[in-house]
């Protein structure tokens, strides 16, 4: 890791510096509220160093990520625009990318997003001309070497700083920090991991990513995603594919009286945030509080990551 | 082979509505073997069809024949004797058949009586499942002889995606195999894991549908 800077962007610099970076989530509305987008992210300002932007997240139709980014910048935060390559061809994605990078956005998590059949518009034709690899492979290539998939050049290149998404939970288990490799390999520079709830095999996942070197040529985030309720920790066990949260958690939510559910939902994401702190190879935290913007601060506070580093 | 699988009843009844004289014309090639077009279900659909239209006081009467294959303009040809006294032909090929039906009879009516699934097999008695979409470049041999294009619901070539658990997709509500992890367990088998590491890029679609109409020509036997 080099200490020259690919897109300059306030994430980018803080890994650089050597110091732990909080990145925060606000999925843009289903419909065009600018004001309630605006008081979600309101809550981030000054808490997160860059907010991820969703885009269309589940397959549910929101407004765009590129919008919600722009957004973001003029209320004085970084975003972290994300995009998935189940909408778009090659063609609209590199357009996209030049477009963002014009508007002045330099942080952009490539994905290949969620299946339509989990959205609200499931009779939709998907894409998928490429995967998230690809387009990882590509935004590299059109910033490092200036040229297009096709071969064509770029006038004026796009600098991001990219990122991937990485799932330690799912399956075959002994092939994801592999898999991880391949989006480091392909252009990733940092990683942002699914929830984590399953604490040991993280733990494992991240001393196989230290192993294989993994964890010095990339930041690796470690995604958390405080549990609200009783009622979101038994979906999150049951429904979503390989979200593994260990009964531990549910049995401690389910002690405390339920005007103390949230805090205690806060207090495991604080131990969970200091635990992944505390483990090598770990550059920051990505917080994803799900409709719980307002809470972030309180969490940020609570797991001693407040005030956050200014860069130049 | 072509996999197909009747339309409802009800959607071949609105489609003939207008008409009191029909062909249904099945096919002995694929939608035989999948027991969807041959001639047997070229007997059942037109006695459904009539016993439906006497139900609702409309009689209908139906002309019955099996091509030997209607992917072919030389088997379409013995329909000539049944269409010229019908109004309409119902076709349960798979939906290349109502095409040269209609080819061959520019003035008649044409109309599906099977959704074309897939290209696919039987994996059970009863059960067809899909293995090719078609992408007119093969590319299973980098996969373990599996395909990623048309068995993993995001057509991936850097998988398994965080959707792969315990060997099944996310999508399909547990039906579906993960075919990364069969394409895993295949490359462990062969001793060739180290393909899966590498970054596979860009795939050509320009041989897929999205090049426009494919045709192909073999010179040598051009005539």
């Amino acid at each position: 890791m080099t200490a020259e800077y690919t897109a300059g962007s306030r994430l980018e610099k803080i890994f650089k510096s050597g110091q732990k970076a909080v990145t925060g989530e606000c999925g843009p509305p289903r419909g065009c509220d600018v004001e309630h987008f605006k008081h979600k992210a309101s809550f981030l300002k000054g808490n997160v160093d860059a907010v991820n932007v969703t885009d269309n997240q589940t397959a549910v139709v929101r407004f765009c990520s590129m919008a919600a980014a722009k957004i973001l910048l003029e209320m004085g935060l970084e975003p972290v625009m994300q995009m998935v390559t189940r909408d778009m061809n090659r063609i609209a994605l590199q357009s996209n990318v030049l477009g963002a990078s014009a508007l002045g956005i330099k942080n952009l998590l490539c994905l290949t997003g969620d299946h339509q059949s989990f959205g609200d518009h499931p009779q939709a034709k998907n894409v998928h001309d490429m995967d998230s690899v690809m387009l990882l492979h590509t935004v590299k290539t059109m910033r490092d070497e200036g040229k297009m998939v096709s071969g064509t050049e770029v006038q004026g290149r796009p600098k991001m700083f990219l990122g991937a998404a990485a799932n330690p939970f799912a399956d075959p288990a002994e092939f994801r920090v592999i898999r991880m490799g391949k989006k480091i390999n392909a252009g990733a520079q940092f990683i942002q991991t699914q929830c984590i709830y399953n604490m040991e095999r993280f733990r494992k996942f991240m001393e196989m990513a230290n192993d294989m070197g993994l964890t010095e040529k990339c930041y690796i985030m470690a995604g958390i995603t405080p549990l609200k309720s009783v009622g979101m920790a038994n979906y999150m066990k049951k429904f979503v594919p390989g979200l593994d949260v260990p009964d531990s958690y549910i049995t401690r939510l389910k002690g405390v009286p339920k005007e103390n559910v949230a805090a205690e939902g806060i207090k495991i994401a604080v131990e969970q945030i200091q635990e992944c702190l505390a483990m090598k190879g770990i550059s920051g935290i990505h917080l994803m509080a799900i409709e719980w913007e307002d809470h972030v601060p309180e969490i940020v506070k609570a797991a001693g990551l407040l005030p956050r580093p200014k860069v130049d | 082979m072509v996999i197909g699988e009747s339309k409802p009843l009800a959607e071949i009844l609105e489609m003939i509505k207008d008409f009191k004289k029909v062909v249904v014309a099945g096919c002995k090639g694929c939608v035989t073997v999948c027991n969807a077009g041959g001639e047997k279900e070229v007997a059942i659909l037109a006695s459904e069809l009539r016993i439906a239209r006497k139900a609702a006081g409309n009689e209908l009467e139906t002309l019955e024949y099996t091509c030997e294959r209607q992917c072919d303009p030389e088997y379409i040809e013995p329909l000539d004797d049944l269409v010229k006294d019908a109004e309409a032909v119902v076709s349960i090929a798979c939906s290349v058949g109502p095409q040269y039906v209609t080819a061959r009879y520019p003035f008649v009516p044409v109309f599906p009586g099977l959704n074309t699934i897939s290209i696919g097999g039987a994996t059970e008695h009863g059960v067809w499942k899909e293995f090719c979409q078609a992408c007119g470049s093969c590319i299973i041999g980098e996969f373990g002889g599996l395909c990623p294009i048309t068995r993993c619901a995001k057509q991936l070539l850097n998988g398994p995606c965080g959707g792969s658990s315990e060997g099944i997709c996310e999508v399909g509500k547990g039906s579906i195999p993960c075919i990364w992890q069969l394409i895993y367990d295949r490359l462990k088998n062969l001793g060739q894991l180290h393909k899966m590491q590498e970054v596979k890029l860009y795939k050509n679609w320009s041989t897929s549908r999205d090049g426009g109409l494919r045709t192909t020509i073999r010179e040598e036997l051009k005539q």
